[in-house]
Formats: C-alpha cells, structure tokens, sequence
C-alpha cells in the first residue's frame, strides 16, 4: 500500500505559469494566458489611481465649502478620475484580463489568432498608461474625461493634448483586442464548436469587439483634432471661425456612448456563466440571450445624443434620439428576464461569485431604469448635470461591470492561478461591496433630484445636501474596503490556497476540461465538442458527478 | 485564399484582363469627374462627382480587392457593416443639422 | 486539398495537424489554410476600423460643406485641381500594380512581383511628392491655418462681387490639411509596408502558396487609393464650373 500524504502537495505539473521563469518570459510572450496576467496586474495599478482621485473627490464633498483643494484642482481630479477608470480600468478590464484567458480556451484553440499582436495591445495600452501617468503628474487635465470644446481646444491651461494622445494610444489597444477576438471566434473554433454550442461569454465578447472595433476610430479622430487644433491651430470645433462645438460632441459620443457597451457587455457574459453554473441549468433562451448581446452592440451606436439633449441639437434630432433609447433598453431587458428565468427552478448555490452575480442583478437593474427616467427628455432637462447621472452611471459601471469584474475573477481564479481563495472571506467582501456601493451611490439620486449639479467642489449654496454626501463618502470608504479584501486574499491564495482541481465548480465549458492552471496550449489534445453548451443535466448526472473531482 | 486561387487558375489571362479593363474605367472615371465638375448642374454637381467617385471605388473594392470573388460572404459582410456604420454616422449627425431651424 | 467542412466559417481539419509544416505556418494554427483565412479576415476587419477613422473627418467635412458652401467653393478652387487629379491617377496606377504584384505571387512571377512592388512604390513616392509641391503652394498663399492664415478678397464662384468670409475658409483648410494629412501619413506607412514585402519577395519567402502579406498589404494599398478616390472630388472639386 502507498502511503497516504496527510497534507496534499500541488502537483507540479507543466503549465502556462512555471513553463519559464523570468521576467523577458513575461515581458516577450506571447501566451494568452500570460498577457492576461499582464493585463490584470497594469488595470488593478490604475483602478488604484482613479480609485484615489475619487477619495480625493469623495473627501472634498464631505463638506459644503470648497476647503480641501481648489476649484481648478477638482476640475483636474474629476477629470482624470473619469480618463483613468474609463479608458485604463474599466474598458480594458474583463475583456483584456478574462477575455484574453477564457476566450481562446473556451471555443477549444491554442491561443488567440494574432498572439504578437495581442502582446502589442498591452505594450500600447501600457504606453497610453505611461502617458497618462505622467500627464498627471505634470499637470493633469481638467476638462473632464469628455474633453468638450472649445475648453479643450482654446481655453484649458492644462496638459489636454498629452491626455487627449494617451487615450488615443490606449484606444488603439483596445481596437487591436477587438480585432483579435473576433478573428478568433470566426476562424478558430474547435471542431464541432458551432457558433449555437459557444458559451455566451464568447457571445458577449463578440458583441463587445463589434463595438471596439466600429466606435473607437471615431474617438481617435474626435481626440486628433481636438490635439490638432490644440498644437497645430487647425479649427474645426472653434467658434470664432464658425465651428461648431456640438459637433465635438457628436462625434465624441459617437463612441463614448457605445463604450458604455463595452464595459458592461463583457460583464454580462461573465454573469450569465456564474448564473448557470450556480443555478446548475442550461441559461434560459440562449439565442434571445446570444442574439440581444449583438442588438445591443448595434443598437447602441444609435442612441448617442441622449448625452446631448440639452447641449443644442434640434428637437426633432432630441426626440429620435430619445425614442432610439428607450428602444436600445429592450435587449438588456431580455437579458435580466432570461436570467431570472434560469434562476427559476434552479439549484442556487450562494458561492462568491453568485454573490456578485445578484448584486449585479439588482444594481444593474436600477441603473438601467434610471437611464430611462433619463431618456425621458423631460427628466432629462431636470436632472442632467446632476448627481442623478452620476449615480445612474455609477450604478451600471460599478453596480454592473465591476461587479461583474470581481464575479468572474473569483469564478474563474482557480483555474487561473491553479488555487483557490478563501470562500468565507471572499463572502464577507462581496457583501461589503454591495452595501458600500449602496450607501455610495444611492444618495446621490436623491442629491441630483433635489438639484446638486455635477462637477461642483463647492456647494456650500446648498448646505442641506452635507447629510447626503458624508453618507456617500461613508459608503466609499466601505467600497474601498471590499474591494481591498479580495485583493489580499488573492495574492494570500497564491502561495497558501488550497490547491484547485481542474473543475472545482463542475461548471460546463471547454476551459474546465484542462489542468488548472493550464498548460501553455491549453489542451493536451485538440477537444472535438459534440455537446450543447451549459450541458449541466449530463454534469450533475449521478454517474458523472462521480467522475469529475469535487473542488480541493 | 484557396478559393480565389482557384478561381484565377482558370484561365490565367483572365484576371488581367479584368485588371486592365478595370484600370481603364478608372481612369475614365477620374476624367469624367473632372470634366463634369467643369459643367453646370447645379445641385446635381455634387451628386455626380460622389456618384462617380462610388462607382470608382466599388470597382476597386469588387475587382482589385477581390470581394467579387470572394469566397465567403464574411468578406462582404464585413465591408458591408463598415459602410453601413459610416452610414450611421453621417446620416444621425446630419439628422441633427438638417433640422435645426436657426442655422 | 481540404474540402471546406459544412460549418461555414471556421476551418476545419480534424483532430490532427496538417501533414504539410511549411516554414510560414504558425503554431497556433491547426493549418495554412486558417493562417491565411486568418490574416485576410483580420486586414478586413482593420480596414472597416480604418473607414470609421476616416468617417468622423468625412462627417465634420459634410456638415461644414453645407453650412458654409460659398465659402468651401472658393478654397476649393483656391488648391490646383490639376495637381489633385493627377495624383488621382497615380494612386489608380498604383492599385493596377498592386493588384499585378498579387497576381505575379500566385503564378510564381518573382521578377514580375518584384517590379511591381518597387513600381507600386515608385508611383507612391511621386503622390507624396505632388502632395508636398501642394502644400508648399499652400504654405506660401498663407492658406496654412494658425496665426498667419489669410484668405482676404477670395471672389465667391458664381457669385460676382461676393466675397469669402476668411472664418469659414479657414475651416476648410483645418480639414484639407487633416483629411489629406492623415492620407499622406498612410500612405507612408503603405510604403514602409512595401519596403518590406520587397525585401520579403527578393528574399524569395513567397510562393503560389503562401504569400498572403502581399494579399492583405494589396488590401491596405488600395484602401487608400478608395479614400484618395473620394478626397478628390470633395475637396477639389466643390465648383469648378465657370
């Protein structure tokens, strides 16, 4: 008889981690796997800086005179709060980081269609990062994050064209991940992995490359004149010559309201695997499901002046704008009832990463409703430049995507780190994070429909909205802690979590199929899929569950 | 891509010849480009320089980039989504300009 | 050859590899054939970005072409039509040779390849540098934008004893020289990207079959002929009739 180990060593195992040691093995590869490492480790840097600058903001607020910094000061803050978690966290995050790793594994390939050019789409998002950073450090920018002319144009004392050319260059990463999944989902597919048996994050994925790929050319045109007309006194928006300033803004929310699509899309195909897997049933209506992620991608392309409604474009351009909106509404609703519909009936189980998944449920509900108070153009007229906007987007981006974030880092850390985390611990941060977004941003509906504008450091006009403000301070502090715990506890799981098997969840899906963590090719052989996807009946079918391994 | 070499390997004069024929219509086209801006047509001068300049680069996209021959319709269909979004673009925007009362 | 499999679009080769390890043919792809499909897809799709990048500029053209015709009509005849339309031609020439070079790879033409490569090039250089006699010209008219634009006493086309207002022009001369700027700055990338498919087909590296970076650097080159192809009459030509 063999003698039994009291304490199970991880078995070392060939994978994409230890294949080589070295820093220039990470810095040159071109693994998929690696690359997303790379990703999470450049997007967690900056989540920290925007996170920053929203402490920063969040402090000031707590009190009604513009005391802790000044107003030029706030302007710069507000500013580079929205570039860095929009353009440098939140656009790059799930695609980049969960993207990147899941989406060649799932649809059974070795890696993604244009590996050196995916290693290129860090290098430039890391550019762009390097830009920002020190952008901030000289000077900043305090045109908001929408760089509206003619202040960004003519007026702004502060670094616009280094700001306004760092986007660019991150956008350009984001267009080249763009191109690459979607080669990848067409031509690279597993045999038998039709386009029917593809999970729905890959769907989501597709989805989201659409938008990448058709919105942020336009950006990057919108930024080159604005920095071309900045350096080079090439007026295109200026007034003085006849420009039109509203024409910025067309052709900025051309892609800036797509791009909201692309932060919450990956975030929905991140749900709707946690949603199946936990409820341990085939999602409902798959192709609403596949098919509602396509409409939003198009559909929202057409419905960008609702940023625009009171900024001076025509009514009739406002009221087909308006009605496009309420239209693009449709598809995420199919979403949230397919979702409910497959936790109907199912057999719930309340891990961390559905934790996140209802919070998403709820949140992303209400932001997504607010967005229709706000399509309605006579709220809209009420409540725009307000802390209502804030909060809706807030509510979607954070409530929504981010959470979606930290669902699928959980779901999936074990098979991309070969451990797992601490589930009690990871519990606990899932509903700190969910009471302290709430206690953050729900006040702030109630603050911008009572009337406190946007972008104010100082309100002390309207002192009775202090109670509502050190709420929300109060609320960020706890988010701040939620979202330091899993932080702690991942690295912590790296040298000391239990060793993960290759399907600790039993979850369907080609990238359970392989070691966790993978080698470096993914599969030891090229799968041949003969099965529908979310195929949890066969899984969870007594002689089956027999042969797959329970989580360590 | 296989099925376009195929298709040249029919005959290999023939894609030539429909690269010089459409060499020509391009040069044509330039030439009457210019020569009906130098006209008259009031409204229409716009309409028929645009319209030429589209028939030109349906030339090039169909013959000399080989989307008339391609082998799967994924190549139209990608042509035929940035057209399409361009379209979005310019027509939406314009939606705007074209029913402002005050300019 | 592999009979395309009934899904449509995903190469399939069954569970092993090709027997053919040709020298270009990249790990991660189970064979040529979805390398090559591979690549043409992924210039497609680069191209519908780039059309996208080009439309926001087409876009603020439109809607200032509208709103201040008179005064676009007098810039316009104020670039040499001439120039323009001869650069046309050049670029259509081109696209001839480009397409010639495509065709020399798949039938094993290697001095066809090469000349047509280096003539693409050639008359690549020559659209630069009317291009550059262009601004030149623009630069001493003072129709360059910034402090010492002038545009005063510009008679309106069609329109005796009207005037340019030098505002509106100079509208037109932001995007003359970004729309056609950035043109000429793919244009130089294109030639850096012949620079290389040249020294790659001297090199022998392409054969009828593989030489796929000459199919999708043709897709490039001609994508900025189609952008030229439209610069021309926009720009040019806004009222040149008498």
């Amino acid at each position: 008889m063999s003698m039994e180990i009291a304490i199970p060593q991880p078995v070392e195992r060939e994978n994409y981690l230890n294949k080589e040691y070295g820093v220039w093995s990470w810095l040159l590869t071109t693994d998929h796997k690696r690359i997303a490492l790379l990703y999470l480790i450049s997007i967690t840097f900056f989540f920290f800086i925007g996170g920053f600058f929203a402490l920063l903001i969040r402090l000031e607020l707590l009190t009604p005179a513009g005391d802790l910094v000044q107003a030029d000061t706030y302007n710069k803050l507000f500013s580079m709060h929205g570039i860095v978690m929009v353009f440098f966290f939140l656009v790059p995050s799930i695609p980049a980081v969960l993207g990147n790793f899941l989406v060649p594994m799932m649809i059974g390939a070795k890696d993604l269609a244009f590996p050196r050019i995916n290693l290129l789409s860090w290098y430039l998002y890391i550019i762009g990062g390097v830009m920002m950073v020190h952008c901030m450090l000289t000077g900043g920018v305090d045109t908001g994050w929408t760089f509206y002319a003619p202040f960004s144009t003519n007026f702004s004392n502060t670094k616009v064209v280094e700001a306004g050319l760092a986007v660019f260059v991150a956008g350009f990463s984001s267009i080249l991940t763009g191109l690459n999944f979607v080669v990848t989902i067409h031509r690279m597919r597993a045999p038998g992995m039709t386009w029917s048996r593809l999970p729905l994050f890959i769907w989501a994925h597709y989805a989201t490359s659409i938008i990448q790929l058709l919105g942020t050319p336009v950006l990057a045109i919108t930024l080159t004149l604005v920095v071309a007309e900045r350096a080079l006194h090439l007026g295109i928006f200026d007034p003085k010559l006849g420009g039109d300033p509203v024409l910025f803004q067309h052709l900025f929310w051309f892609y800036s309201h797509p791009a909201v699509y692309i932060m919450i899309l990956p975030a929905m195909g991140v749900i709707t695997e946690i949603i199946a897997c936990f409820s341990r049933k085939r999602i409902f209506g798959y192709s609403f499901v596949a098919f509602s992620s396509i409409a939003i991608a198009v559909f929202g392309f057409l419905v960008w002046a609702h940023h625009m409604f009171v900024a001076g474009t025509s009514v009739y351009a406002a009221l087909v704008f308006s009605l496009l909106s309420y239209a693009v509404a449709v598809p995420s609703a199919i979403k949230v009832f397919n979702w409910t519909a497959t936790l109907y009936k199912g057999s719930i189980h309340y891990d961390a990463p559905m934790l996140y998944a209802f919070g998403f449920l709820g949140l992303f509900t209400i932001g997504g409703l607010t967005g229709l108070f706000l399509a309605a153009l006579g709220i809209d007229v009420h409540v725009t430049d307000t802390y209502f906007v804030v909060a809706h987007f807030h509510y979607i981006m954070v409530g929504g995507a981010v959470m979606g974030y930290l669902g699928g880092m959980h779901f999936w850390w074990p098979k991309i780190s070969g451990r797992l985390y601490p589930e009690g611990w990871a519990r606990l941060a899932a509903l700190i994070v969910f009471i302290g977004f709430n206690l953050t941003f729900f006040p702030q509906f109630l603050l911008g429909y009572m009337g406190m504008p946007r972008r104010y450091y100082d309100y002390s006009h309207m002192p009775e909205f202090q109670v509502l403000n050190v709420l929300s301070t109060a609320g960020a502090t706890v988010l701040g802690v939620g979202y330091l715990l899993p932080m702690v506890y991942f690295l912590w799981s790296m040298r000391y979590g239990k060793p993960a098997s290759d399907n600790p969840w039993n979850a369907a899906g080609l990238e359970w199929m392989t070691t966790s963590p993978p080698p470096t090719f993914n599969f030891d052989e090229e799968p041949v899929v003969t099965w529908e996807a979310y195929n949890y009946e066969e899984l969870d079918a007594p002689s089956h569950a027999q042969e797959v391994p329970v989580a360590g | 891509m296989s099925a376009h070499s195929t298709s040249s390997l029919h005959s290999s004069s023939s894609p030539l010849k429909t690269y010089f024929a459409v060499w020509i219509a391009l040069l044509i086209g330039t030439g009457l480009t210019v020569y009906a801006a130098t006209l008259d047509l009031g409204r229409f001068n716009a309409a028929v320089a645009l319209g030429i300049a589209t028939a030109k680069a349906t030339l090039v996209a169909l013959f000399f980039m080989h989307v008339y021959h391609a082998s799967e319709k994924l190549t139209k269909l990608v042509v035929i989504a940035a057209l399409f979004f361009l379209l979005l673009l310019l027509g939406l925007t314009m939606s705007d300009y074209a029913t402002r009362p005050w300019s | 050859m592999r009979r395309r499999s009934p899904l449509p679009d995903s190469t399939l080769v069954g569970l092993h590899h090709e027997e053919e390890h040709h020298p270009e043919l990249l790990h991660h792809f189970a064979n040529a054939e979805q390398q090559r499909d591979s690549s043409s897809l992924g210039m497609w799709v680069f191209l519908a970005t780039e059309v996208m990048f080009f439309g926001g500029l087409f876009c603020a053209y439109l809607i200032y072409r509208r709103w201040y015709f008179p005064d676009f009509a007098a810039a316009s005849k104020s670039i040499n039509m001439a120039l323009g339309a001869t650069n046309t031609a050049v670029l259509i020439c081109s696209s001839l040779t480009v397409v010639l070079a495509v065709w020399a790879a798949q039938t094993a033409r290697r001095t066809l390849l090469i000349l047509s490569l280096i003539a693409t090039m050639l008359l690549g250089v020559v659209f630069l540098g009317i291009k550059g006699i262009e601004y030149r010209d623009k630069f001493v008219e003072h129709h360059v934008p910034g402090a010492s634009f002038s545009f005063e006493n510009e008679p309106v086309p069609g329109h005796p004893g009207q005037f340019a207002n030098p505002r509106h022009a100079e509208i037109f001369f932001s995007l003359y020289f970004v729309m056609t700027g950035l043109h000429a700055l793919h244009m130089i990338i294109g030639l850096g990207i012949f620079a290389w498919l040249l020294y790659a087909a001297w090199k022998g590296r392409f054969t009828p079959e593989y030489h796929t970076p000459i199919e999708i650097g043709g897709l490039y080159w001609h994508f900025v002929d189609l952008i030229w192809i439209y610069l021309f009459p926009l720009l040019y030509l806004i009222d040149r009739h008498p």
